[in-house]
């Protein structure tokens, strides 16, 4: 009825001013009003515009005033032209009504009070609090000095009334049709599909958030670093050794026993099992013998080597422990060429930090090969760097002690605008390779990066601990983009 | 690939012996035919009347169904196909085929008129003399010439096939197009004259006719070709004249092809003169027809002659992958019906003149010839070349399977640290270090890096406890490798890679957990059976002081315990500062593979 009313209305007429007054007019309850206003607009039917109006109501003081009259105009009443005592007055009264009636009839000097006789001061008096009472709850306009007086006396109050004023939407009609929200099943099967008419969607508001998993964000970089790897023809390395003897990891890279790599302060060695019980020996005989006194044309660092130190265990602080193992059987047979890669976790006891973790993803490719070169070293690093994005490269001289030539990675970073260190690499050292037992034509080129490095780049993530570890931010995990390097 | 269906005792007899049908099988995978179906002429009926299947009557014949390469005409009937195998086995030489010595003039004459030009402007003719027919000849005759409709000749757009009784019909023929209300005739199967419009009308209803009446139905004239008497010998490519129909007792056979296509016409001929030429008084030998065009050239008919090619012995080797003398190749050759006239030496290169008969239409190139090289020694005796190629890591790519599995059904990946305190790998699980599990680490420079995990437990519930604001349900997993002593290896530890998953809710979740056990079983291909059985999965009660004791279970994969899961103890939860009930589960993955 009430929709009808308003649609109604609207078809020969432009304007609903006062929803307050239409309503009124219609003896239609305004709240019934105002929905059918809300659902209309919402449906574009009309377009309504609030309107917001102050007005007083009676407070429940005020209502039984208006009533009864007020209490001042009743004690009045209770005095007889004759005056009366106190206590026979008291007596005609209600507490409240008797003493909220004393004060504003003496205050209006309606009255006299004696010691003990009440006497009138006037012979008539006019109730306008209640006047006023009355024509508030009738919606008149009363003065504001009556306004004032009654609001002091928290005999009215105010409250926001809330209307609209409505003129046509751009989908007005005098009558609605039936708006769906949804298409379902019954309406498939009555076939009124055709007839229905859908309420627009709101597209400013995102849709209901998927259920499901999310793999891992660092992980998914690997499985592009590895698509980037079998694309170029790398085979991978099995990595699933974390304990490693110092032997392989560091002794058979012609590691000096001595260098600072191997001090406590940067590798984790283990209590148990502390030491590893069987090497080639025959292999480690050559180690020991290039480490003391060279050979295969160097002259070896000069220090007495010591097997004990070889044998202790440790926790492999670079994956390049399991290439020197993959090398040494490489050379066990007749040599065919190789690239290999791998990804997988290294561990340095360092402490952590926003940007240093004692566990860490190392990346290592390697080619082992007759007659490569520096060239191929840079070409195969530009090949593989320009598929993770970064294509501007320069490169530094470095110390690394298995590779000679070594040089440092750097790429142009655009959003730092500078050069940044991405990685390592050189060509490993005779003194490594030779008493593996590979030919003496052969070479072997290498690279190693983090892992961590690029995917922080790749997800703007500026402290190591939010990507990796057990204080990560499961939300973060499910909030990642595909990894695109690669493709 | 076109079906061929022979008998198979006139196909043994005419190899000479008799197979085993694995044996003759065997046969026609090395020779790159294939031994379709094995039925007889009643099954087939059977079948095309939908009866119920019957048991067969032993007197039935069988048929061979053999499928056949779609470029090889000369395998579409018994007579090729067992010239094919007993040369390819060796019993039998290279045939080779000849024109019947006729002069010019006592040639038969085949006059062709302008109008053919419009609608089907090729013939090409033949005649094979004194022809012996039996009735299985006779039907296998019949049927090549419907094998080549239906394939080369492209249900005889390209090609139309025509065959008569050359004794009851007189030359010189003429090949004209008329418009039909002209042409009257007794068609084949029928004693009525028709004329050729009202056949066409007549054969919309037959079944077999009727899908050829498009080819020439819309043109105002209709080829046909008649003899010397005015006697319709066909009405191509539609139907013959009945007055020239073969019979069993036929002698003498005129063979027509009309075409759109001359190549193809001339492979179709020569395909059927070379076949039934083995019937012929005057064994592989064809009389020639002379056709002549209305612009005054004339064309002898067929073209039997040798096509020659010189084929490099090193291309052949380097097709086939094996090398081989010369002899040997050409020994291999002949078994194909190839001939290698002589080989001739050139800057020390052997090099093969090869002639190829006019059956074997389908060589094109020297790489047909190296096919045949190859087929005759056999694809299967190549010896094998490897190809440089990548090894992959079966444990890693089997890790990304399931990884991408688990987190379809709604686990979310994390990935903790190996490294952890000795209290978390233990005492803070309820367990107690039986000192021959996990490595230790000798200098850590924090508590929190003491222990190898022997376990993804810690981690996990580590990264619970950092993520209490969370909405529940979590549901995170890892697979991770956790490290064991193992007095087995050279360093006395070894890796082993763990799928850990758990759920955490308002409760335990302990359902889930398990219905995950069952998915992760599903995806690896476990049946679930029952407890003792060794060929699947089972679930049973364990007692791990980790979990809430009577609400746990081990999970047996084929005889082995491969994992635990549970309501993690209270106790557990509370020394890891969780709120929340949890149900986890470990498997050590490195068991399915």
């Amino acid at each position: 009825m009430a929709e009808e009313a308003v649609l109604g209305y609207l078809e020969n007429n432009t304007e609903i001013s006062d929803s307050g007054t239409f309503a009124e007019e219609r003896g239609i309850n305004h709240d019934e009003i105002v929905n059918i206003i809300k659902s209309l607009n919402g449906f574009r039917l009309v377009d309504a515009q609030d309107i917001k109006r102050e007005r007083w109501v009676l407070t429940n003081e005020g209502k039984t005033y208006a009533e009864d009259g007020s209490p001042e105009v009743q004690l009045f009443l209770a005095v007889p032209p004759e005056g009366i005592t106190r206590e026979e007055l008291q007596k005609k009264l209600k507490p409240t009504i008797y003493q909220i009636g004393c004060q504003q009839a003496i205050k209006n000097k309606w009255i006299e009070m004696g010691k003990s006789q009440v006497s009138r001061k006037l012979q008539h008096v006019d109730d306008r609090v209640r006047d006023a009472l009355i024509q508030i709850q009738n919606g008149e306009a009363v003065g504001p000095d009556d306004i004032n007086a009654l609001k002091r006396r928290k005999l009215i109050t105010s409250q926001i009334w809330k209307g609209y004023s409505v003129t046509k939407g751009p989908k007005y009609a005098p009558k609605r049709k039936k708006v769906a929200t949804d298409l379902t099943r019954e309406n498939l099967q009555r076939g009124d599909w055709k007839e229905v008419e859908f309420k627009e969607y709101n597209f400013l508001a995102k849709g209901q958030p998927t259920e499901g998993g999310c793999l891992h964000p660092l992980l998914k970089v690997r499985r592009q670093i590895q698509m980037i790897f079998l694309q170029m023809g790398f085979e991978e390395m099995p990595t699933n050794n974390f304990v490693e003897s110092s032997f392989w990891n560091f002794d058979a890279l012609f590691q000096p026993q001595q260098h600072p790599a191997r001090d406590s302060h940067d590798t984790f060695f283990l209590k148990e099992p502390s030491t590893t019980r069987t090497l080639p020996e025959d292999y480690v005989e050559r180690v020991k013998r290039v480490h003391e006194s060279g050979g295969y044309g160097s002259r070896g660092y000069g220090y007495e080597w010591k097997r004990d130190e070889a044998n202790k265990n440790l926790l492999r602080t670079h994956t390049t422990a399991v290439s020197s193992r993959m090398l040494y059987a490489l050379a066990q047979g007749p040599f065919a060429p190789k690239s290999y890669y791998s990804i997988d976790r290294v561990f340095r006891n360092e402490a952590v930090d926003r940007t240093h973790l004692a566990e860490f993803h190392q990346i290592e490719g390697l080619i082992c090969d007759r007659g490569l070169t520096l060239g191929h070293l840079i070409g195969v690093l530009h090949d593989f760097f320009s598929r993770l994005g970064m294509s501007k490269l320069k490169f530094k001289p470095a110390y690394n002690p298995y590779t000679e030539p070594s040089m440092e990675i750097f790429s142009y970073h655009e959003g730092l605008q500078k050069w940044v260190e991405i990685g390592n690499s050189g060509m490993f050292r005779p003194e490594m390779l030779l008493p593996m037992g590979l030919p003496d034509d052969v070479q072997v080129i290498a690279w190693g990066l983090s892992l961590e490095r690029p995917t922080m780049i790749l997800y703007g993530i500026d402290n190591i601990r939010d990507l990796f570890g057990h204080k990560v931010d499961l939300s973060l995990i499910k909030r990642n983009p595909v990894c695109s390097i690669g493709l | 690939m076109p079906t061929v269906s022979i008998g198979r005792d006139r196909l043994f007899q005419a190899l000479g012996r008799t197979y085993t049908e694995e044996e003759f099988e065997d046969l026609c995978f090395k020779f790159g035919i294939e031994l379709d179906d094995v039925t007889t002429e009643k099954a087939i009926i059977r079948k095309e009347k939908h009866l119920d299947e019957e048991e067969p009557s032993e007197d039935e014949e069988v048929i061979y169904k053999i499928e056949v390469p779609a470029n090889r005409y000369d395998l579409l009937c018994l007579e090729g196909l067992a010239q094919a195998l007993r040369i390819f086995n060796g019993l039998e030489s290279i045939p080779t085929y000849s024109m019947a010595s006729i002069s010019k003039d006592s040639m038969l004459k085949m006059h062709v008129k302008s109008e053919t030009s419009k609608i089907r402007p090729y013939v090409v003719c033949a005649v094979l003399r004194g022809v012996t027919f039996d009735e299985a000849r006779y039907n296998s005759f019949i049927d090549l010439q419907d094998r080549l409709h239906q394939n080369i000749c492209r249900r005889r757009t390209l090609v139309a096939i025509g065959t008569h009784d050359l004794d009851t019909i007189e030359g010189p023929f003429t090949y004209e197009a008329l418009p039909p209300p002209e042409i009257n005739f007794v068609p084949l199967k029928q004693t009525n004259f028709f004329r050729a419009d009202e056949l066409m009308e007549f054969y919309k209803s037959d079944l077999k006719l009727k899908k050829f009446l498009h080819i020439i139905e819309s043109s105002p004239i209709f080829p046909a070709i008649y003899d010397r008497n005015r006697t319709v010998l066909s009405l191509p490519p539609i139907i013959n004249g009945a007055h020239s129909a073969i019979t069993l007792k036929t002698k003498n056979v005129f063979i027509e092809c009309t075409a759109t296509d001359l190549t193809k016409a001339n492979i179709v001929l020569n395909t059927v003169v070379t076949m039934f030429s083995v019937y012929c008084q005057n064994k592989f030998e064809v009389e020639p027809v002379e056709v002549i065009y209305p612009d005054g050239k004339s064309y002898i008919c067929p073209d039997l002659s040798l096509y020659q090619m010189v084929v490099p012995l090193s291309y052949i080797t380097t097709v086939v992958g094996v090398s081989l003398p010369a002899h040997e190749v050409a020994g291999l050759l002949n078994k194909m019906q190839l001939h290698v006239e002589n080989s001739v030496l050139e800057e020390n290169q052997t090099k093969f003149t090869i002639s190829v008969p006019p059956t074997r239409s389908d060589i094109l190139h020297p790489c047909d010839v190296a096919e045949d090289v190859a087929i005759a020694y056999g694809y299967n005796e190549i010896p094998k070349i490897k190809l440089p190629s990548l090894k992959p890591q079966s444990l890693n790519q089997f890790s990304e399977l399931l990884r991408a599995e688990i987190a379809m059904v709604g686990y979310t990946e994390v990935l903790t640290w190996i490294l952890c305190s000795y209290k978390e790998n233990f005492t803070m699980l309820n367990r107690k270090d039986d000192n021959s599990t996990a490595a230790i680490n000798g200098n850590p420079r924090s508590a929190d890096f003491e222990v190898v995990r022997t376990s993804l437990l810690p981690g996990i519930l580590k990264t619970v406890g950092h993520n209490k604001d969370h909405p529940k349900p979590i549901k995170i997993f890892e697979v991770g490798d956790v490290v064991l002593l193992n007095e087995t290896k050279d360093v006395g530890a070894s890796n082993r890679r763990h799928l850990a998953a758990l759920y955490c809710g308002a409760t335990s979740g302990f359902e889930l957990i398990h219905g995950l056990v069952d998915r992760i079983m599903e995806v690896t291909g476990t049946p679930f059976v029952s407890p003792g059985d060794n060929t699947g999965y089972y679930i049973q009660r364990s007692d791990e002081p980790e979990f809430l004791p009577g609400r746990q279970a081990s999970i047996i994969y084929k005889g082995n315990q491969i994992g635990t899961f549970g309501i993690v103890h209270p106790q557990v939860l509370d020394n890891f500062d969780i709120p929340d009930p949890c149900s986890f589960v470990e498997v050590n993955i490195e068991s399915f593979l």
